[in-house]
């Protein structure tokens, strides 16, 4: 694998005008080079490059096993890559926990929701939360009272967030039992709560109807304007990705095959070809 | 079932923020009212211990609830709250009750403090049955954290079958440490015997209320809420920025530090410590309690620890048949609530006060009325 060879680049680094109204800033919030990874003898992903400015909703889309999921593994080091780097703010992630990455700024939500179930809708945002909470065990044993200053101003911190999907009204909900839409709506506020520069949503309309993907799509929007932050996603639902993304990128086995405006995606002969096969082209 | 749990709990959320209507207690009253008790039943029962009402015998018995209570409730932090299955939690108590007990004896010597200063309760043995508690309790810990970092790798079966070989090895060692040392250290299998009596009703209570309020004020708080977050879903937490090794030791750690306070406590009141009272079986019948009570929920692990170590002694007129009868139990509610009697449902009775003074009773709908009932 040769580095010059970069056929396959979501956003080109080397023309950051691609999409002139795109705030680039002086480097992306994300970047990765080459990344790869192997399964024994199968190449899950290959040569996958991406580079993200700061408040910039990309989608990533591809037939199932296109290794979409696996390169989110990739992103937040659930999976240690083969080859290549993930650069956040400029810095290599390589080596980090999970933990350590989330920290850096990478939240992501789960293709198959996972919610602490049997918690309130609440406490799933307070283990967000807990991130920039900062009282010592011993102050929270004896509930000494920056324990509950601080259990009063996260309270009022995921009621915030809650009001985001105007959900305070499932606060003292247990997560588990809510409408499934609202579960994949909880999780994204959980990953928001961790305070991240770059949100991985994979699949978020997932069994969702039009109308909960439409209020979704407005919403994608409202916290990429409210928060600042940067947001790749995964999704079947192509209303979705051409109503919100700005840059989307398609991935077959493994590999970027094309990339581009939402508009040159749709009308690509490559693209139609993963989905529908040779037979579809006429 | 589920759908109205949510319903439910919507309605009451609605309401709680809606209503500025809704009756709140303060904090300070919320510890009030829960102090008060604990000092009405600690009276009550000293009363009834010191005019005779409560024998010496059911006395023994009260205080072997307070260490079984106390057993349960640690061994629920690792099970009903980490969601991991250690079987050797008599190790840790053994581990807590011959350090407390040896530390006791030691320096009860140097201090030159008699039996009777323990009964009486002269300042001097107080500081040194704290001293010998927390001793207990860190030695435990330290048990803990050695059999943890390597244990929790480990997930289910695999968790169990080593925390269960840790336990059998401190048995061994116990049985065999003063062989090994040369001077007589544990009474191997003649165990430990005068152990100053130490452990009273009084502080029996004191020390499982302070346990269990410390235990509360944990998993109320951000490392709790860390804790329970592992149990429903390790991946999602660790995503979540929760540093899992960190707090499944924690949690391992902290279950095993009660633990061995309960050691401690049961030292003082059995009098005597053997290797053969830590084996397999304890771990067990200690798991069975937090089982039995709900996995997760604390009243559940103190009510069936309560019922299960009352059980056995209350069906002694029937020596026969009362294993029979325990196991029966045990098969009756495994078969009917396979969630525990209380499954994860915990209790609050400043929360119940709350509501029965802002008239929402589970027997009646409207929500508006005030109580006329009391």
């Amino acid at each position: 694998m040769t580095s010059e060879k970069k056929r396959s680049v979501l956003v080109q680094m080397e023309e950051p005008n691609l999409i002139p109204e795109r705030d680039l800033g002086h480097i992306p919030v994300l970047q990765a080079k080459h990344l790869g990874i192997d399964f024994g003898g199968l190449t899950a992903v290959d040569d996958f490059n991406l580079a993200m400015g700061r408040t910039e909703i990309s989608g990533l889309i591809g037939p199932n096993g296109a290794g979409k999921t696996t390169i989110f593994n990739l992103l937040t080091n659930v999976y240690k890559p083969t080859r290549g780097t993930v650069l956040l703010d400029g810095y290599d992630t390589a080596g980090k926990s999970m933990v350590q990455v989330n920290k850096m700024g990478i939240a992501r939500t789960f293709q198959n929701i996972r919610l602490f179930s049997k918690m309130t809708v609440e406490e799933n945002i307070l283990v967000g939360l807990g991130n920039s909470m900062s009282t010592k065990l011993v102050t929270d044993l004896f509930r000494l009272p920056q324990h509950w200053r601080q259990e009063a101003e996260f309270h009022d911190k995921a009621m915030d967030l809650l009001a985001i999907f105007d959900m305070q009204k499932y606060a003292k909900a247990q997560a588990g039992s809510l409408p499934y839409g609202a579960q994949r709506r909880l999780e994204i506020l959980r990953a928001l709560g961790t305070r991240p520069k770059v949100l991985l949503l994979d699949e978020p309309a997932a069994g969702m109807n039009p109308a909960e993907t439409e209020e979704l799509m407005e919403n994608i929007q409202k916290i990429r304007d409210e928060f600042q932050i940067a947001i790749l996603l995964i999704e079947h639902d192509m209303s979705l990705v051409m109503g919100v993304c700005e840059a989307v990128g398609v991935l077959d086995y493994g590999k970027i095959i094309a990339k581009g405006t939402p508009e040159e995606i749709q009308n690509d002969p490559r693209v139609i070809e993963a989905y529908l096969g040779k037979q579809g082209v006429n | 079932m589920e759908e109205s749990n949510l319903s439910e709990a919507v309605e009451s959320s609605a309401a709680s923020t809606s209503g500025s209507s809704r009756k709140k207690l303060s904090m300070p009253v919320r510890y009030l009212i829960n102090a008060v008790l604990v000092a009405v039943f600690i009276v009550v029962g000293e009363l009834m211990i010191g005019s005779g009402t409560i024998t010496r015998y059911q006395t023994t018995v009260l205080e072997q609830v307070g260490i079984y209570i106390l057993m349960a409730v640690s061994l629920n932090i690792a099970t009903g709250y980490l969601g991991q299955l250690p079987l050797g939690h008599a190790g840790f108590m053994s581990v807590g009750g011959y350090s407390c007990a040896l530390f006791i004896m030691h320096m009860q010597g140097t201090l030159g403090l008699t039996v009777r200063d323990f009964v009486t309760g002269s300042p001097a043995a107080v500081v040194l049955f704290c001293a010998g508690l927390l001793f207990g309790g860190v030695m435990a810990a330290i048990c803990g954290l050695i059999i943890g970092i390597p244990a929790l790798r480990l997930k289910g079966d695999y968790l169990a079958i080593i925390t269960l070989g840790f336990a059998e090895i401190i048995r061994v060692v116990m049985l065999n440490i003063d062989g090994v040392l040369g001077f007589e250290l544990t009474g191997g299998a003649r165990g430990l015997t005068g152990i100053p009596s130490y452990t009273n009703f009084l502080n029996t209570f004191l020390v499982v209320v302070i346990s269990l309020f410390l235990i509360h004020t944990m998993m109320k708080s951000r490392h709790g809420r860390a804790i329970l977050a592992i149990r429903d879903n390790e991946i999602a937490a660790e995503a979540s920025g929760v540093h899992t090794t960190y707090y499944k030791t924690l949690a391992f750690v902290v279950s095993a530090f009660f633990a061995g306070i309960a050691g401690g406590l049961y030292a003082g009141c059995i009098g005597v410590m053997a290797p053969a009272k830590f084996g397999f079986m304890k771990s067990i019948e200690i798991l069975v309690m937090v089982v039995l009570g709900g996995m997760g929920s604390m009243l559940g692990s103190v009510l069936s620890a309560t019922v299960l170590t009352i059980l056995p002694e209350a069906l002694r007129a029937f020596a026969d048949y009362r294993m029979v009868v325990y196991a029966v139990v045990l098969i009756i509610v495994m078969v009917f609530r396979p969630q525990g009697l209380l499954g994860t449902y915990d209790f609050s009775l400043t929360g119940t006060l709350e509501r029965v003074i802002n008239g929402e009773l589970p027997w009646r709908k409207p929500k508006k009325e005030v109580d006329e009932n009391d």
